[in-house]
């Protein structure tokens, strides 16, 4: 019988030749990750083990990104005891503010992930890495602490739903909203403990930053994991980074699936979600017009080139509407410098927007950029819970860069077509 | 260990943001944390709530963020037990490893309403509501997953393995 990708990557770092849904497994770790909030804890329970030494200093990395560079005395000791446990271990792969990205953009981009991986991270968007074909997973500080210490872990063997998307997409439709309208479709737990498998013309065509997009957000529909099978854009995409072999899998034929899911990319428009829920998706038609506040890009879901390349294509030559900001993000330094090699830069500060430093800040409500009573927001991010980016009565808006972009120039929810 | 209390009911969906919002994150103090625990849901939740209640909830209990602080805050704040129809999955694992009990049981719920003394045998998987004197039944966890909760968490559990064995 077939096995899916899922499934192979599983098998292989299980030692096994075979295995299926809701067996048990027990997996070795390429990768384990934590940042400045959950390392500090996972830091901690390690400690409580009394085992001297992690099981592979250049298989644990640690990115100090969500409350830095240090919001208050508090994120700075939190900080300060990451930093701390990596010297004293030995780390090979801290990143020091100033080297340092939003996590999930990072890693990849330092050809720390590689197909075929198994990783898993205290941060629940470590399912950005299926876009490689790796199998990633968030898990707690707990379950970090003990995958530091022993590098593997015990996990069930997910089913897998697949997600079809046929045809071209639209102008201006990516992968941010390919991925809200597929929650839209299946819900916040649609794909609970599952694996969401995404293929088709549609995803062929995404580069790999919109991928990276995609299955940053399978946790968002509750997903264990999401994945893409590698093509020659993952191979040129790794070729440049990789510093150790990889594997590629991919799916059987006659893989079994618990559901699939057929979609016509060139039906869906740009996506909104709407408060509080990222399933509550609508397209652009029925969103513009809603005045915002505030416009964030960023994030571990769209803070790469791409993003920050259509943010200045609808930005160019445009103002950011009065009373309204607009704060960009680049996801890491690499690509903070290659936007300002490209004169990205100049177009974000000509129209009248802030471009920060790479951080997690305002995405968790942490800083840079929060909300006061009442206010809206559109961000590229991937969560819009209830009090999630400040106050509790705030309220976000979830959509793509280039709709975030339109709507900071209008003040309002606005269509790319708006603008360009 | 004694999981009997009342009972606090909330919706679906539950994400970590409510239970523990990420304004509180720049510690990791039990204590400091409970004293938010719910707060963008409840604000007078960590007030109100004694310790052996429960916390009664619907579908997808957890969902979101993989902070840990989420259900360390819980624990701290005194609740016993969760019960809900469904949980995240990172939430899941985070409270078998904070040796948080759970169970998931639909029945208990619809049916146990907010206030109900309710009582449950984790060992068994039943539940009693005192209140309605019903008794409902949740699939108990494998026997491994027991032992970290009654050991009070995966690290404590590792720890009391290796003493067995030296």
């Amino acid at each position: 019988m077939g096995m899916t990708i899922t499934e192979k990557i599983l098998a292989d770092h299980a030692g096994e030749k075979f295995v299926e849904p809701g067996q048990f497994v027990n997996v070795k770790l390429d990768l384990v990750l934590a940042n400045d909030i959950t390392g500090p804890v996972a830091i901690k329970e390690f400690k409580k083990l009394n085992t001297p030494q992690v099981f592979n200093r250049e298989k644990i990395a640690l990115v100090p990104d969500h409350f830095t560079p240090n919001k208050d005395i508090q994120s700075a000791q939190q900080a300060k005891e990451l930093r701390e446990f990596a010297k004293e271990q030995e780390l090979t792969n801290y990143f020091e503010v100033g080297e340092m990205g939003i996590e999930h953009a990072l890693l990849p981009e330092k050809g720390l992930v590689l197909p075929g991986d198994l990783v898993i991270g205290a941060d629940s968007h470590t399912c950005t890495y299926g876009a490689l074909g790796a199998f990633s997973t968030g898990v707690g500080s707990t379950d970090l602490a003990a995958g530091m210490a022993l590098g593997e872990t015990w996990l069930m063997v997910p089913e897998s739903i697949k997600f079809v998307f046929k045809g071209k997409l639209k102008p201006w439709v990516s992968g941010k909203d390919l991925i809200l309208y597929t929650i839209g479709q299946i819900g916040v737990d649609g794909a609970l403990y599952k694996a969401m498998e995404f293929t088709g013309e549609a995803i062929e065509e995404l580069s790999m930053d919109g991928r990276f997009t995609m299955t940053n957000m399978a946790i968002e529909a509750g997903a264990k994991n999401g994945i893409i099978a590698p093509d020659e854009k993952t191979i040129a995409y790794v070729r440049e980074r990789a510093k150790r072999p990889y594997k590629v899998f991919s799916s059987d034929p006659d893989a079994k699936y618990a559901q699939i899911f057929e979609f016509d990319a060139s039906d869906i428009e740009p996506q909104v979600a709407f408060p509080h829920s990222p399933a509550n998706t609508k397209p652009i038609s029925e969103a513009a017009g809603i005045p915002i506040d505030q416009a964030v890009i960023g994030s571990c879901t769209n803070g790469r080139i791409e993003d920050l390349r259509i943010t200045a294509q609808i930005l160019k030559g445009k103002k950011v509407s009065p009373y309204t900001r607009l704060i960009i993000i680049p996801g890491t330094q690499e690509i903070y410098r290659q936007a300002v090699k490209e004169g990205l830069v100049e177009i974000f500060l000509d129209a009248g927007a802030v471009v920060s430093t790479p951080t997690c800040g305002p995405c968790l409500g942490g800083h840079m950029g929060i909300l006061a009573e009442g206010e809206k927001c559109i961000a590229t991010t991937n969560r819009n819970f209830r009090g999630r980016m400040g106050h509790v009565t705030s309220e976000i808006y979830l959509a793509s860069p280039a709709v975030a972009a339109a709507s900071a120039v209008k003040g309002r929810i606005a269509a790319p077509e708006e603008v360009r | 260990m004694n999981l009997k209390g009342k009972a606090w009911k909330f919706g679906n969906d539950i994400d970590t943001d409510v239970i523990i919002p990420a304004r509180y994150l720049n510690t990791s103090d039990p204590a400091e944390l409970a004293k938010h625990c719910m707060e963008d849901i409840d604000a007078n939740f960590s007030r109100k709530v004694e310790k052996g209640d429960l916390i009664i909830a619907g579908d997808n209990f957890g969902c979101g963020s993989s902070r840990e602080h989420a259900p360390i805050s819980i624990k701290a704040a005194g609740v016993s037990c969760i019960i809900a129809k469904s949980f995240a999955r990172i939430f899941f694992r985070n409270a078998i490893n904070i040796g948080l009990p759970i169970l998931i049981c639909p029945e208990a719920a619809e049916k146990i309403a907010e206030g109900d003394q309710v009582e449950v045998d984790l060992a068994a998987g039943s539940i009693k509501n005192l209140t309605k004197n019903e008794v409902y039944q949740a699939q108990p966890f494998p026997p491994f997953m027991q032992e970290i909760i009654s050991a009070g968490g995966l690290i404590p559990y590792v720890d009391q393995k290796r003493r067995e064995k030296s």
